[in-house]
């Protein structure tokens, strides 16, 4: 019963506090700073050069960069590992398709969900691929260290969700 | 292509505790995420918050021990403008971050496994068009790899301070807003 991974939820300074203390350790032992989105764009680019090799050798940015399977795409796996062991150790599994607030706003169709969530992560995953981060390399790493294209970054993402947001979940509709 | 085992297994061991603490702090949820966007939970600011203030105190205390070092990601004006938006947008209907939908995903969501997928395109998509994209991106100029401080020739402390004062005085007012409604069910109660 006293098993802290068998609760639901911590206190959110709690896991804050964690976060910040888990990111001195990966810069300590690792000298890396937690991100997740160039892992990504890691495994895509390597996929694409396995499956299109003769695109991959016109391309430059296999030049500039070298893609690899490191430590940042181990952290991509452990971040799957680690919400899977809590969920199951404190029951709170979700296994749902459509959230009830986009249901309240869309409907209850699967096809729509679905499609909207692939094309808003790729756009998200490209906004961050442009931008070199995301709300984990921005927004904590980048924060942290006082980097002033995080800061400028967070600005202007946290600002345009809440617009986002708005206009698109903002006004409640009774068809729930 | 591949990091050395013991750095594998260190991110691995990384990773697992991240996501314990992402999914503890209820932040791989959709109703959370855009709850935040429409200032009905404010979770997100919460944790990210949290850890910045965190964060930062301890870098900047471990840097003068040389046993960390800073890893600045360039200011590329358009480059982190346009990312911004783009992110911004994304991240508010998709409902969930690169990092909290991979932790969705191991918490069963499957409209987040569907994102995963999306953000390997996404990526992929980035990785085909960056010949273009890299002149493109520095058309407004890149100021470099520069922090607050030293853009504005002052002393990190000055910041981390700064933060700190903000957290303190964001979660005083946070806790009397709770507080004085508490009083008042009790009173309620009475």
């Amino acid at each position: 019963m006293n098993n802290p991974l068998a609760r639901k939820s911590w206190s959110p300074y709690l896991v804050g506090a964690g976060i910040g203390v888990l990111s001195w350790f990966a810069f300590w032992s690792a000298d890396h700073p937690l991100g997740i989105t160039t892992a990504f764009e890691h495994t895509a680019a390597l996929a694409m050069e396995s499956a299109l090799p003769t695109l991959a050798e016109s391309n430059s940015y296999y030049q500039d960069e070298s893609p690899k399977i490191g430590w940042e795409w181990m952290l991509v796996v452990g971040i799957f590992v680690g919400s899977m062991i809590s969920s199951f150790a404190s029951g709170d599994r979700e296994p749902i398709t459509v959230p009830p607030l986009w249901k309240s706003r869309f409907g209850s169709s699967v096809p729509l969900r679905l499609a909207g969530a692939l094309l808003s992560a790729g756009l998200m995953m490209f906004g961050a691929r442009l931008a070199q981060g995301c709300t984990s390399g921005h927004g904590i790493s980048g924060n942290l260290q006082l980097a002033a294209s995080s800061w400028l970054f967070s600005l202007i993402f946290f600002s345009t969700a809440i617009l986002t947001a708005h206009l698109v979940f903002g006004r409640r509709t009774s068809n729930v | 292509m591949f990091d050395p085992l013991w750095k594998l297994a260190l991110g691995l061991l990384t990773g697992i505790v991240f996501g314990i603490l992402l999914q503890k702090g209820r932040v791989a949820k959709f109703h959370v995420i855009v709850g935040q966007f429409l200032f009905r939970d404010w979770t997100v600011v919460k944790v990210m918050g949290t850890a910045v203030v965190v964060g930062a105190v301890g870098i900047y205390a471990l840097l003068p021990t040389e046993a960390v070092s800073l890893h600045i990601k360039p200011l590329v004006w358009l480059g982190v403008v346009a990312g911004g938006v783009c992110f911004g947008i994304g991240m508010a209907i998709f409902g969930y971050c690169p990092g909290t939908s991979v932790a969705a995903s191991g918490e069963g969501r499957r409209d987040a496994m569907v994102g995963v997928l999306g953000m390997l395109l996404g990526a992929g998509l980035y990785v085909v068009f960056y010949p273009q994209l890299s002149g493109i991106l520095k058309t407004w100029g890149d100021a470099g790899k520069i922090t607050l401080p030293e853009w504005t020739s002052t002393s990190p402390w000055l910041w981390v301070g700064g933060l700190c004062l903000m957290a303190v005085s964001a979660f005083a007012f946070s806790t009397r807003g709770s507080s004085g409604a508490s009083q008042r069910l009790q009173k309620d109660a009475r």
